[in-house]
């Protein structure tokens, strides 16, 4: 078990044949993903090459999904189209199946074009989004596993840690951090670092909780918002495995966006000593430094008799 | 990316949201054909920056830093008035609780003909991250500090989600519009309005339109008095007049020339500068290196699939802080390899002979060649496993703790 996404899950590339998803979708071959093919409008009957074999490309995701009984599907089209890219793979995934995990990579969505996907993807129950504008989803498997995204696979490996984070770079060294303590990743979830996005903390959590591979979660945050401080009180009722914890700004200015588009403290709201107090008040173990993740992780780990 | 009142003003009118005739100057001498041209007995001059709070800042000389005049918006009753208030604003430095003590210089002016007001509320339309749709707000207590209202009188403010299949739908316009104790023709009235703006907001791809205040006229109108309209960056794509709109003035330039070049750049009052890929282990960066006594120079990040032009650039813009010290270059490499960032920051530092020190942490993806780029250079550069190693070997090298 895992996540939402297991090893052998079969996925789509959308923008497979762009710049972007054909490098992405050759790593994640590379990894072990089962890609089982692509979408691009218009190219349709075409093949593309990913490791030296040949990949059916579609017009429709109506069209990849019958064809293939793809399990999900990830996004490298550019912010003008990617909020109908997400729309169409979800409309598929919902009208075909009833279900589909749906993984948008693309940065710089316009944000009144994720509140319509968002609400378009809700409409649809078995449909998840992931992101936008984050790393991926990856499930490492004893050899190889279901890498959906741009992360580096090869800092992965198999076990019981379940890893949420708003940040790409920062969810890898996360990841390094369970490795220094000889502890693998069931799943671990780039949720983005936009101010409206699809999956949130909540989701990963009681996913990572209901999930038997998983024994306990790294959860990342940042400045902006306050889907941190309701996480944090949804777990301190709903949580039983231990969670640690960190938000990362601290030293952020008010009122200045850093990078993310979602990360901004206004109106002196979303600010990261709120978030690490929210996440104290709701006994999780707390670094206030990325580098000892991996040493607060193995006290909560013998805390909880795991080690 | 905001725009002035004045602008705003120029989109809600097009948009058909009543506003009061105004004239936007950048000297004296239109102000007063402004005055001239208006033929209002009463005109308000106002002050044009990118921040709030201008009515309450003060102006002040930006040679000698005396203050010039108190309040950045005036009502003036003559011609004369006109002169005196347009004077004192252009070309001085106004300072307002949001443009920090260095304050910001005033080039543009909105002389706008004054109304007869009854009452003054507040609106805002704004997305709303944690319900994920747009959000509109509206509270009886206008022209006053709405996180104040927020805060001491929470229900005086009134809120309606819009469902983004659905769009503002008749009913909430009518409870909102109730809600505010509006009647018969200013209920009609602002009920108009909000349509109005709510497809201003929609079309123009805006991420914040508030208007504070929002007046009823002693005639039962509805007006908009004032105008903050913010626009979602990521959507620059499809509005082409967004260039014309865009007061490069009142933006950091070095933020704008660090965007020109993908890379994403926030100038803080510390004095180690950091070169980071990815916008949370930014943060991070700068986080640990305060938890270890130093004070980080900026936030930069260089992105995901930085090359060593790049990387390059990102030195020289750090470098051009006169405060940076030192510097911590922290990289995680997926799609960018340790590799590629070791010869960029060898490049770099030899092409702009660095003098102040370098720490350097590399992880991930060919992380062992790019140690060994390093190891091999003959510059002074100092590796670094991990971050808080690195944190801490900075602000040693810089001479200890701020």
């Amino acid at each position: 078990m895992a996540i939402w996404i297991e090893e052998d899950a079969k996925v789509l590339v959308q923008g497979i044949t762009g710049k972007q998803g054909m490098f992405h979708a050759d790593k994640m071959v590379e990894y072990g993903t089962n890609i089982v093919g692509g979408c691009t409008p218009g190219k349709g009957g075409q093949t593309v090459d990913l490791q030296g074999k040949a990949y059916p490309v579609w017009n429709s995701m109506f069209e990849a999904i019958q064809a293939t009984d793809a399990d999900a599907t990830v996004i490298y089209v550019p912010p003008p189209f990617a909020g109908e890219a997400i729309m169409e793979a979800a409309d598929a995934f919902d009208s075909i199946k009833g279900e589909g995990v749906v993984v948008c990579i693309t940065e710089g969505i316009p944000t009144l074009d994720m509140v319509k996907a968002v609400a378009f993807v809700e409409n649809r129950p078995g449909v998840r989004l992931i992101g936008p504008n984050c790393p991926g989803i990856i499930t490492p498997g004893l050899n190889g596993g279901a890498k959906i995204g741009i992360m580096p696979g090869h800092i992965h490996a198999k076990g019981r840690i379940g890893i949420v984070s708003k940040s790409g770079t920062l969810t890898y060294e996360a990841v390094a951090q369970t490795m220094s303590i000889d502890e693998g990743q069931s799943t671990c979830v780039g949720i983005g670092g936009d101010p409206v996005n699809g999956t949130g903390f909540i989701d990963c959590l009681a996913a990572f909780e209901a999930d038997p591979q998983t024994e306990a979660i790294v959860m990342i945050g940042e400045i902006g918002g306050n889907a941190e401080q309701e996480a944090a009180a949804w777990a301190a009722e709903n949580v039983s495995k231990p969670i640690v914890g960190f938000v990362a700004g601290a030293t952020a200015p008010p009122g200045k966006r850093m990078g993310h588009a979602g990360a901004i403290i206004s109106g002196g709201k979303g600010t990261a000593e709120e978030k690490f107090a929210a996440f104290e008040a709701a006994g999780i173990a707390c670094a206030k430094d990325p580098s000892e993740l991996g040493a607060v992780l193995l006290q909560s780990l013998k805390a909880a008799g795991l080690r | 990316m905001n725009i002035h009142e004045y602008q705003g003003k120029a989109l809600l009118k097009a948009h058909g949201v009543p506003v009061l005739e105004g004239v936007h100057c950048t000297a004296v001498d239109q102000a007063l054909a402004a005055y001239d041209q208006l033929g209002s007995k009463v005109v308000a001059v106002k002050s044009q920056i990118h921040a709030g709070g201008r009515g309450k800042g003060n102006l002040y000389a930006p040679d000698t830093g005396d203050l010039v005049m108190e309040g950045g918006v005036k009502i003036a009753f003559s011609r004369d008035e006109v002169e005196t208030y347009a004077t004192n604003i252009l070309g001085n430095i106004l300072v307002t609780i949001q443009t920090g003590t260095d304050g910001k210089l005033v080039r543009n002016l909105y002389v706008e003909a004054g109304c007869d007001i009854a009452h003054e509320y507040y609106l805002a339309i704004l997305v709303d991250r944690e319900n994920k749709s747009v959000l509109i707000m509206a509270s009886t207590e206008g022209g006053m500090d709405i996180e104040h209202v927020a805060e001491t009188t929470p229900e005086k403010i009134h809120k309606i989600s819009v469902d983004p299949n659905a769009g503002l739908l008749g009913y909430q316009k009518r409870d909102l519009g109730l809600a505010l104790g509006l009647s018969g023709g200013a209920h009609k009235a602002f009920s108009k309005a909000l349509t109005s703006m709510y497809n201003m907001f929609i079309s123009n791809d805006c991420s914040m339109l508030e208007i504070n205040p929002l007046v009823r006229t002693a005639d039962d109108g509805i007006v908009a008095l004032d105008a903050k309209v913010s626009f979602d960056e990521n959507a620059e794509f499809r509005h082409k007049n967004w260039d014309d709109l865009r007061d490069l003035s009142e933006e950091e330039e070095v933020e704008i020339r660090a965007k020109e070049t993908g890379l994403s750049y926030v100038k803080l009052d510390g004095n180690i500068g950091c070169l980071v890929n990815g916008a949370g282990l930014a943060m991070a960066t700068m986080d640990v290196i305060k938890l270890y006594g130093g004070e980080p120079a900026n936030f930069l990040d260089v992105g995901g699939g930085a090359n060593e032009e790049q990387v390059k650039t990102a030195f020289s813009i750090i470098l051009e802080d006169p405060n940076v010290k030192g510097i911590l270059v922290n990289i995680f490499g997926g799609i960018m390899r340790c590799d590629i960032i070791a010869r960029g920051v060898i490049a770099a530092t030899e092409a702009l002979s660095l003098d102040v020190p370098l720490v350097v942490r590399l992880a991930g993806t060919n992380v062992d060649e790019g140690k060994a780029i390093l190891a091999s250079s003959t510059l002074n550069i100092h590796p670094a496993d991990d971050l808080a190693e690195g944190a801490q070997k900075i602000v040693e090298l810089i001479g200890g703790a701020a």
